[in-house]
């Protein structure tokens, strides 16, 4: 098959539309499944179109060229199994760390496409002029932003899977050091520039691990909490990386594709940093929940906390006509999505109204509450967003909230003291009663004591959550 | 160690200071439990249900003679006291101020007293408050009684018949009784006002959907304890005025004022139950401290000027059943703090014991100075607590508005400047791409904002199979030569291939769940298969 350029221009142009047309898709619950499928078609003209131009590349011989094609074959086969796998595997509480991992592979390949590039023979036959100074510049910077990228989201992985603690990493005069390993990584693009054929190739490398370390440290230094931003910002730089790749190789379709990532982790990122009413460099550089924070320790809440037991929140639970129930991240790792979604059916059947209540940080990942609700077959309509059911909370009978703690915190509204203050939460102290499910009485990732726990319409049901859940479905079927 | 729980023999007493419930609680902390025969016969507990959770049943002189701690509602009379064991405890309401002979009989035997309504009125105690969970008792029934004694309908009525609008009902003192008896007469559908001298129980009363009634006179009559202190004469005159003109106007008044160790204030005169509409009621909670209303006779349901005035003061006793399960309650709670390994441990120290404890070890202790408590709990009835809506702050700006603006105007002009360099000087390839990925970005923002938050797992996942597009840079690496390039873009092309795959596949498994509202039939089928499908 013969390939022109223009035909591959086009192609891309095609691909492009689609791509936009799969993110624009994936804004409402109606449209996400075509959004998806338009991405799917959007790619695989893409690799294809890619495929044909590379096949039909002048001086191309495809019978020698065997060993190339398997290579190349054996790549996206054997990739896009390991993919398959991974996305049927993967249990919907594990999800953060997947997303997290797969930015990693971003990061990853744009590093190697990076090296790739340098060494091919083609970039190393460039003339010394601007345009070669261009072009390295590029791949210093695409080195360094997949890097980044990479070790960055392999950091992340390993805390959202627990194999390396929550608590964020201090070093005295961290900015400092990221500021060093800033400026070093761009400073090394110089000498790359400066030697001649493929000799800068150490400092392509020290490059790369420079970036990687500043990757490392960056996500050390941010809390457990603030996972959600650090994943979507994650998310951005890989697209940013992607894109980096496609001025290294002039290819355009790469460019917007990378932009289009990029900006959407960016918006994430902004969504998810106005949801805790912080600053983007608040999160990035703040070194969140630490002594140096704020001024005095918070005051021990005055008032007692009241344990409720499983049949009477049962009790209390038939007697009511409106539920509101608040997940967190406790739900996720009780693992009681069914059970809650159980207790929802129970309830409804009573002709009970049952809504969610979801803060936008809470989870792992921004809409991580969501797809659990979703897997244990919640319908999405009673499951709103925080502005949608704030106001609702004065007419609510009972509130459960089930592993949750910062996002249910007052003293984010009334305490100027408090770390959180000024983030908007979830106010399920209006509601007439409160229960809250928890293993035991120790603070939130944010390390804040919770004056909601004390308050004189809060009861404290203390248990695994699932445990719980499945004692109250089982009370009320009585 | 034994604990005993006497009948009550004050008559028309039917509650009674353990139930089956409590009796399992009081076990549990190690006790034995004696009941005396028929002590929960008026309340409807049976002597069996007592047996059943453990308890042992026994007559009255064994229940008084053998008991470590005896728990009882209403004061002992003397002839109780005599029988008490050596050295034991008692936990009742005592009110000691009305027969002083009490403390004295009890510590001739050397019994240790807890008077229950001495408890003070601390958060930490709220769980310990028999007076707070009588009162909202108290209060609730108080509006049933007039309703009872009322002879017409609480709520509005449209009927073919006729438009019957509905009562208006008065609560005079919003405390635990006054909130409880709003909430029951609202929820009866009764047009309801309440008045107090206190500021800070405005926001409770409206919140329970009455009308918060004031005099034009400002004074503060926060009194501690949960409790009004008396008002200077100009406010009462004000006061009387005010209730004067609610009394022709409203059908039924339920008056709550105690100030406390005191009589009763009187607050509705003689001169008001004149001006109310004949059939109308009044409830006199204060009627056991000589009542609020001029006219009330305690203990009994008199009819002047064609009002009819309730001034009985058992209503808690009347709600024998649910009275005695608070009251149980609150005991249990308040022995939990006591008795630690099923022995006595009364600690002087202690800001809640102590207060309340009459006599201890044969001595009668002087009445603690009353410390200054804290605001009172919120009322039992319906707790609305914690932050005042107007406390919410203003979501912290990062920057001002105007700031922003020229901030995004110096970068914008700076851009440009920047822009207009570059073209003059770097080659056109890097400007074209640049133009591509500006408009990129553009595009990006643009399309991302409208996503709903439900999505943004989805969002993410798709984002990152679609950021795979990486994959053709890794393809166009590889060429014939299978040199280091080559080796290094097809592994850059299996990386990527891993994300492509798998973030499609994991958001088209996301979004498969997503579902609205099952229809029905359909519902329960399609639930099973979705679960299904997420293992």
């Amino acid at each position: 098959m013969m390939m022109n350029g223009g035909v591959l221009t086009v192609a891309y142009l095609v691909a492009g539309v689609l791509f936009i047309r799969s993110l624009g898709g994936l804004s409402k619950q109606e449209t996400a499944r075509q959004g998806n499928l338009s991405g799917i078609v959007g790619m695989a003209i893409a690799v294809m179109v890619t495929a044909a131009g590379w096949a039909s590349h002048p001086g191309r011989d495809l019978a020698s060229d065997l060993e190339a094609i398997g290579l190349l074959g054996a790549a996206l086969v054997v990739g896009g199994a390991i993919g398959a796998v991974l996305a049927r595997r993967v249990e919907m509480t594990g999800m953060p760390e997947l997303v997290a991992v797969l930015h990693s592979f971003v990061g990853l390949a744009a590093v190697l496409v990076g090296f790739a590039s340098y060494l091919s023979p083609s970039a190393a036959a460039m003339h010394p002029g601007v345009e070669r100074t261009v072009h390295l510049v590029e791949i210093g910077v695409g080195v360094a932003v997949g890097a980044l990228t990479f070790t960055g989201s392999i950091i992340a992985w390993a805390k959202l899977r627990g194999s390396l603690s929550g608590r964020p990493l201090l070093l005295p005069g961290r900015h400092v050091l990221n500021a060093i390993l800033a400026s070093s990584t761009l400073a090394l693009c110089a000498p790359i520039v400066l030697a001649t054929g493929t000799a800068g190739l150490p400092h392509l490398i020290a490059i790369a691990v420079l970036a990687g370390i500043l990757g490392i440290h960056l996500v050390m230094a941010i809390g457990g909490a603030d996972m959600p931003v650090v994943v979507s910002l994650l998310n951005s730089y890989s697209g940013w990386a992607a894109a980096a790749a496609g001025f290294v190789l002039a290819n355009d379709l790469l460019i917007v594709t990378g932009a289009l990532v990029g900006s959407s982790g960016a918006i994430l990122s902004i969504i998810m940093c106005r949801a805790m009413n912080r600053s983007i460099t608040n999160v990035i550089f703040g070194g969140f929940g630490t002594a140096d924070a704020k001024g005095p320790a918070v005051a021990a809440p005055a008032g007692e906390v009241i344990e409720m037991s499983q049949t009477d929140v049962a009790a209390m639970l038939r007697e009511s006509k409106s539920v509101v129930i608040v997940p967190g991240y406790g739900m996720a790792v009780a693992r009681a999505q069914a059970s809650v979604h159980e207790l929802t059916r129970v309830l409804r059947e009573r002709g009970t109204t049952v809504r969610f209540a979801i803060h936008p940080v809470a989870g792992r990942l921004p809409g991580h509450m969501n797809v659990l609700l979703a897997e244990a077959g919640v319908p999405y309509d009673i499951v709103l967003e925080m502005e949608e059911i704030n106001h609702d909370f004065q007419t609510t009978d009972a509130v459960l909230v089930i592993g949750a703690n910062d996002i249910v915190n007052p003293g984010a509204l009334d305490d100027p003291n408090s770390p959180i203050y000024g983030m908007p939460v979830l106010e399920v102290w209006k509601a007439k009663t409160t229960v809250v499910l928890k293993r035991g009485m120790a603070a939130g990732y944010a390390g804040v004591e919770n004056p909601l726990f004390h308050l004189a319409n809060t009861r404290m049901l203390f248990g695994d959550a699932k445990k719980s859940m499945d004692g109250l479905v089982a009370a009320l079927r009585t | 160690m034994r604990l005993g729980v006497p009948k009550e023999i004050y008559a028309g007493e039917r509650r009674v200071a353990a139930t089956p419930e409590s009796v399992k609680k009081l076990r549990a902390m190690g006790l034995d439990v004696a009941i005396e025969r028929g002590a929960g016969t008026a309340s409807g507990y049976t002597d069996e249900a007592y047996e059943a959770s453990g308890a042992v049943l026994v007559d009255t002189a064994a229940v008084w003679a053998e008991a470590d701690i005896l728990i009882k509602v209403r004061p002992p009379s003397h002839a109780e006291i005599a029988n008490i064991k050596e050295g034991a405890l008692l936990v009742s309401l005592l009110q000691p101020e009305r027969d002083e002979a009490l403390p004295v009989l009890l510590s001739k035997r050397r019994a240790s007293a807890i008077a229950l309504e001495r408890i003070p009125r601390v958060t930490r105690a709220q769980k310990m408050d028999v007076l707070s969970s009588m009162a909202n008792l108290a209060g609730y029934r108080a509006v049933l009684e007039a309703a009872h004694h009322y002879q017409g309908f609480f709520g509005p009525q449209v009927t073919a018949a006729g438009t019957m609008p509905p009562a208006r009902v008065l609560v005079i003192g919003a405390g635990v009784a006054g909130l409880a008896a709003v909430a029951a007469a609202r929820s009866l559908g009764a047009e309801v006002r309440a008045f107090d001298t206190r500021k800070a129980t405005k926001e409770q009363v409206e919140s329970l959907g009455a009308t918060f009634l004031t005099v034009e006179i400002e004074e503060e009559g926060e009194g501690g304890g949960g409790y009004a202190k008396e008002m200077s004469p100009a406010f009462i005159e004000a006061e009387m005025a005010l209730f004067r003109a609610q009394a022709a106007e409203v059908d039924i008044i339920v008056t709550t004022a105690l100030v406390p160790g005191r009589k009763a204030p009187t607050l509705v005169k003689e001169e008001a139950v004149t001006k109310m509409k004949r059939g109308s009621v009044i409830v006199d909670l204060a009627a056991e401290q000589g009542g609020n209303c001029e006219l009330c006779v305690p203990g009994e349901i008199v009819v002047r000027h064609g009002v009819t005035i309730v001034g009985v003061t058992d209503l808690a006793s009347r709600m024998g059943a649910s009275a005695s399960r608070l009251f149980a309650n609150n005991v249990v709670h308040l022995l939990a703090e006591i008795v630690d390994g099923a022995k006595l441990h009364i600690d002087l120290e202690d800001d809640v014991v102590r207060p309340a404890l009459v006599t201890h070890a044969g001595e009668i202790l002087p009445r603690s100075a009353p410390k200054p408590v804290a605001p009172p709990p919120r009322p039992s009835t319906r707790p609305r607590s914690a932050p005042a809506p107007e406390a919410k702050p203003a979501q912290k700006h990062i920057r001002s508005p105007t700031r922003r603006a020229w901030g995004t105007t110096v970068g914008g002009m700076a851009v440009i400047v920047a822009l207009f360099f570059a073209g003059r000087f770097a080659p056109s390839d890097l400007l074209q791409h640049s133009t591509v990925f500006i408009l990129a970005c553009f595009v990006g923002w643009q399309v991302i904002w409208s996503v709903t938050a439900s999505l943004h797992t989805p969002l993410m996942s798709v984002t990152n199979a679609i950021s795979g597009i990486i994959i053709i840079g890794g393809m166009l690496q590889v060429s014939s030569t299978l040199d280091a390039a080559s080796v290094l873009g097809a592994l850059a092309a299996l990386f990527a291939a891993i994300n492509i795959s798998g973030g499609f596949l994991v958001t088209e498994r996301m979004l498969k769940m997503f579902r609205r509202e099952p229809g029905a039939g359909s519902g329960s089928g399609s639930a099973t298969q979705s679960k299904g499908h997420g293992r």
